[in-house]
């Protein structure tokens, strides 16, 4: 709360000091990091001084007139109403300026549509609401979801610098390097927009959409869903780290290691038997974390749209219906497949945690064998 | 209003109207009906705007205070369609029926039965729309573009009263429409040649075109929605061989004109009050119709420019590109035409007259954001930010509802019998024209520096902004219910209204007494 107070008083002395850097007030689009992003800002900047320039003359003439010719100053007004001349003088000069702007823009268009010969390529997977990021060239993908705890949302906690621009594993790619994206969607359409590198495109279900970025400076850029994709269209953010070749070749090992660790991990498992107690506290953290915005912290859900989980038949009663639906969700609604998104046992503890959480009290037990059992059992 | 004060009309008998409900149920009466629609479009603006409070109260602070995301997004939805469809087309046409009929010197719509009932189940269509958000998992929540699959496999069941209220709102707009046409084309006085049509009927003309055109596709398109929520079609689902895309380019095959239907009447608003308080004849009067026919034109061509992110072949985006630049001529013509009317003219300021000088610097700002928003390299950046909608609230409200408030002002006299309070409402256009730039102006940086729209919280970076906002959008919201004001008393009562008010005002709508007798031209007068 301290920190909403302070921003919020910022205001006023914002204005005093005529300048904006305590909060990074931006008046102006970003120029950005990649080559391309700059000849965007080009161009936008020539497109508005244009602007600026046509509103000046239009806006002179007119408040000149406002001033000059007013029946309070006596005048008589004439009496011309049209002129050939002057006509064709107004509609030539727009037309001449905007052939002479099409031009770049045209020639930045092609080249921003241009993906042939990449060094990386990562397929980029829109879902209600997070993203998916899969290295064509590796054995690497993973999820990555807004890591804003809810309390700051709700205003319990205060405010991080970078308050629902970060999430928990961001896109990694190397600088210098042309990369490539692919786009898609499991399900509605998003747009997957990072400023710093000029790229909004929108992920389709069903189509593959392309974009490219050569990043020249190591750092991390943010950005987010630009395409309304329902109830939290606001709470999926994208990061990006561009590193330098060495470091990502290194994060690249790294990460394929991670992988594989979670695999043999996953194979450990099914071995092993998980108490209760366990379940529960990795459970409630995965279900805030992955279920929480549709189901409700509380298990009470948002009906129709989205089923409460308290006292649910398939919850309290059904337990394979339970893990079959956590595995393949239910096409044609919101309820995605977590089989890709959760590792087997965040998928084991947190089906273990909804039926024992808020009053469900089955006392069931879910083992990490049993999922597996029925993954395998579909060919998975 | 409601009774016939001159004595001196001939066609007093046949004024057999009922009264009290059942006047206004049963009229066919062109000035009635317009009535209604305005009356209707008001309560609609206030509804919309009430909404719009919300969602700015929503966006004062980061972080969720007042609703939930869900509720969010009924709001943005709800405010959009009620705005568009509820506020803005219904009170061109309450307009259009008004004047029409007395510019051109007809006694009545041609098709008055039809007039009629194309308002009357405008009301059903917004009770239906408003009923949705009260059904189990609340109204349509998928913005007023309601893009599939959202509004289709993830939609509630609200879509399917959605959709129903949409084609009613459809066949509304069209038989309006048609009424337009034959009234103009069939019911001019003798001597109104086609070249001596006001602008405000030539525009609603070429307006009314426009909508027999498109509204059949937003009609095509919702019950398309329709069949692959309910009916197992797959128009927009690439699973049974659709394109989610498809239904973007459809919906704005429609809704590209759509901008236009509801620009261009304003355009005719605007022509009509800048010569009277200039005391100037129109500039360019041909070259006027010449561009609003050409924008009528190209905006079938341009529908593409609101979808350069959606990945369509360089080509296509290029073709949209250069053919939504040319729009900027047409409309660059019609901004120098009226301050070319202006220059050298004999101006005095009366409320309309600030009004649509308010319309032509705020509609210019909103067109000079539209040629960057062609450019589709910037575009990218720009799309489906708050830049976009400083850029549509721009021609929208300081454009389309300025004007409708513009012509308000301009024809009270003639509707009432009385002057409107020229002090308050200079007042309601002072306390407007600078709450609506607090409101809308600094959503331009905001969108520049990376705010998407239709987001109910945001990053802390935008805080600022978002603050002034809001305080420019409850400042707005607070002007419009001065405007009410000024609405009421003028028609309970005030200083008495010539037959011509305005001294530079021209056209046979002066001719007749105020407030206009319940029947004019029953002889159609001649025009020299």
């Amino acid at each position: 709360m301290a920190k909403t107070r302070s921003w919020r008083w910022s205001l006023p002395a914002l204005l005093l000091a005529g300048q904006a850097h305590a909060t990074g007030i931006q008046f102006n689009m970003t120029p950005g990091v990649t080559d391309i992003s700059q000849q965007v800002y080009a161009l936008h900047m020539t497109i508005f001084w244009i602007c600026c320039a046509i509103g000046l003359v239009v806006f002179t003439a007119m408040f000149v007139s406002i001033i000059l010719h007013r029946k309070s100053r006596g005048v008589t007004p004439a009496t011309f109403h049209e002129s050939t001349k002057v006509e064709i003088i107004w509609t030539a000069i727009p037309v001449l300026i905007l052939i002479v702007m099409a031009i770049p823009a045209t020639r930045v268009l092609i080249a921003m549509e241009d993906t042939s010969d990449s060094d990386v390529t990562v397929l980029i997977t829109g879902s209600q609401w997070r993203w998916h990021y899969e290295y064509l060239d590796y054995d690497i993908d993973y999820f990555s979801i807004l890591a804003t705890p809810r309390g700051q949302v709700e205003g319990r906690l205060p405010k991080g610098d970078n308050y629902l621009l970060e999430v928990d594993r961001p896109l990694v790619i190397p600088t210098g390097k042309k990369v490539r994206f692919l786009m898609t969607s499991d399900d509605v359409i998003h747009s997957w927009w990072v400023p710093a590198f000029a790229i909004k495109k929108d992920t389709n279900p069903g189509f593959i959409n392309e974009a490219w970025t050569q990043v020249n400076e190591p750092g991390i850029y943010r950005g987010q869903c630009a395409e309304l994709c329902g109830m939290d269209h606001g709470f999926m953010p994208i990061v990006v780290i561009a590193k330098e070749p060495d470091d990502f070749a290194k994060w690249v090992e790294q990460e394929e290691a991670r992988i594989a660790a979670i695999r043999e991990e996953e194979q450990r498992l099914l071995a092993l038997r998980m108490n209760i107690e366990e379940q529960m506290v990795l459970g409630e953290r995965v279900y805030l974390a992955h279920c929480a915005a549709c189901h409700q912290p509380n298990g009470t859900g948002l009906p129709p749209m989205f089923p409460a989980l308290k006292d649910n038949y398939v919850t309290t009663q059904d337990r394979a219906e339970h893990i079959k639906v956590m595995v393949d969700g239910r096409p044609g609604t919101s309820m995605a497949s977590f089989a890709r998104q959760l590792s087997l046992r965040e998928l084991t503890s947190v089906i273990t945690y909804t039926r024992n959480a808020w009053g469900n009290d089955t006392g069931d037990v879910v083992q990490a064998v049993e999922v597996y059992e029925y993954m395998q059992g579909k060919g998975e | 209003m409601s009774t016939v004060t001159t004595a001196d009309h001939h066609d007093e008998h046949h004024d057999h109207k009922p009264t009290g409900i059942k006047r206004w149920l049963f009229t066919t009466n062109h000035k009635d009906i317009g009535s209604l629609y305005l009356i209707f479009a008001l309560a609609m603006f206030f509804l919309g705007g009430a909404m719009a409070m919300v969602i700015r109260l929503e966006l004062f602070q980061p972080g969720l205070q007042f609703v939930d995301p869900q509720f969010f997004n009924q709001m943005t939805t709800m405010h959009g369609l009620i705005m568009v469809f509820g506020a803005v087309m219904p009170a061109f046409t309450g307009l259009a029926n008004w004047m029409i009929p007395m510019m051109i010197g007809a006694p009545d719509m041609a098709l008055p039965r039809m007039n009629n009932w194309s308002f009357w189940i405008l009301p059903f269509a917004f009770l239906i729309l408003i009923i949705s958000m009260f059904l189990p998992g609340g109204g349509p929540d998928f913005g007023w573009t309601f893009y599939a699959p959202l509004s289709t496999t993830y939609s509630n069941d609200s879509t399917a009263l959605f959709v129903f209220a949409v084609h009613i709102m459809g066949i509304s707009s069209i038989m309006g429409a048609i009424n337009v046409i034959v009234t103009i084309v069939n019911m001019r006085a003798p001597g109104m040649t086609w070249m001596k049509l006001p602008l405000f009927v030539w525009t609603w003309l070429i307006t009314a075109f426009l909508l027999i055109m498109v509204m059949p596709v937003l009609a095509g398109v919702v019950t398309m929605v329709l069949t692959d929520k309910y009916f197992a079609t797959s128009f927009f689902d690439a699973a049974g061989g659709g394109d989610p895309v498809l239904f973007q380019h459809i919906f704005w095959f429609f809704g590209h004109p759509e901008v236009y239907i509801m620009i261009l009447p304003a355009f005719g608003i605007v022509s009509a009050i800048v010569p009277t308080f200039a005391r100037k004849k129109l500039f360019g009067y041909a070259s006027m119709v010449y561009a609003t026919a050409s924008i009528a034109i190209l905006s079938f061509l341009v529908w593409a420019h609101h979808m350069f992110t959606t990945g369509m072949p360089v080509f296509a985006t290029l073709f949209f590109m250069y053919t939504t630049m040319l729009i900027a001529v047409p409309t660059g013509v019609k901004v120098f035409n009226w301050v070319a009317t202006m220059w050298r003219g004999a101006m005095t300021f009366e409320v309309p007259m600030m009004f649509a000088l308010a319309f032509i610097v705020l509609f210019t700002i909103g067109g000079l954001s539209g040629v960057m928003l062609a450019i589709t390299p910037a575009d990218f950046q720009y799309h489906d930010t708050y830049f976009v909608v400083a850029h549509f609230h721009y021609v929208l409200v300081s454009g389309a509802v300025f004007s409708i408030v513009a012509a308000v002002y301009y024809w009270l006299p003639k509707w009432t019998g009385h002057m409107y309070d020229e002090k308050l409402g200079q007042l309601h256009f002072w306390c407007s024209l600078i709450s609506v730039n607090l409101l809308f102006f600094p959503m331009h940086f905001v969108g520049l520096a990376g705010m998407p729209r239709r987001i109910p919280d945001y990053a802390l970076q935008f805080a600022d902004f978002n603050a002034f906002v809001s305080v420019g959008g409850f400042l707005f919201g607070l002007s419009q219910l001065i405007f009410l004001w000024v609405v009421i008393k003028c028609a309970r009562g005030g200083e008495k209204a010539p037959a011509k008010p305005w001294e530079g005002a021209e056209g046979l709508e002066w001719e007749v007494p105020s407030p206009a007798p319940y029947h004019t031209f029953d002889t159609p007068p001649q025009v020299k």
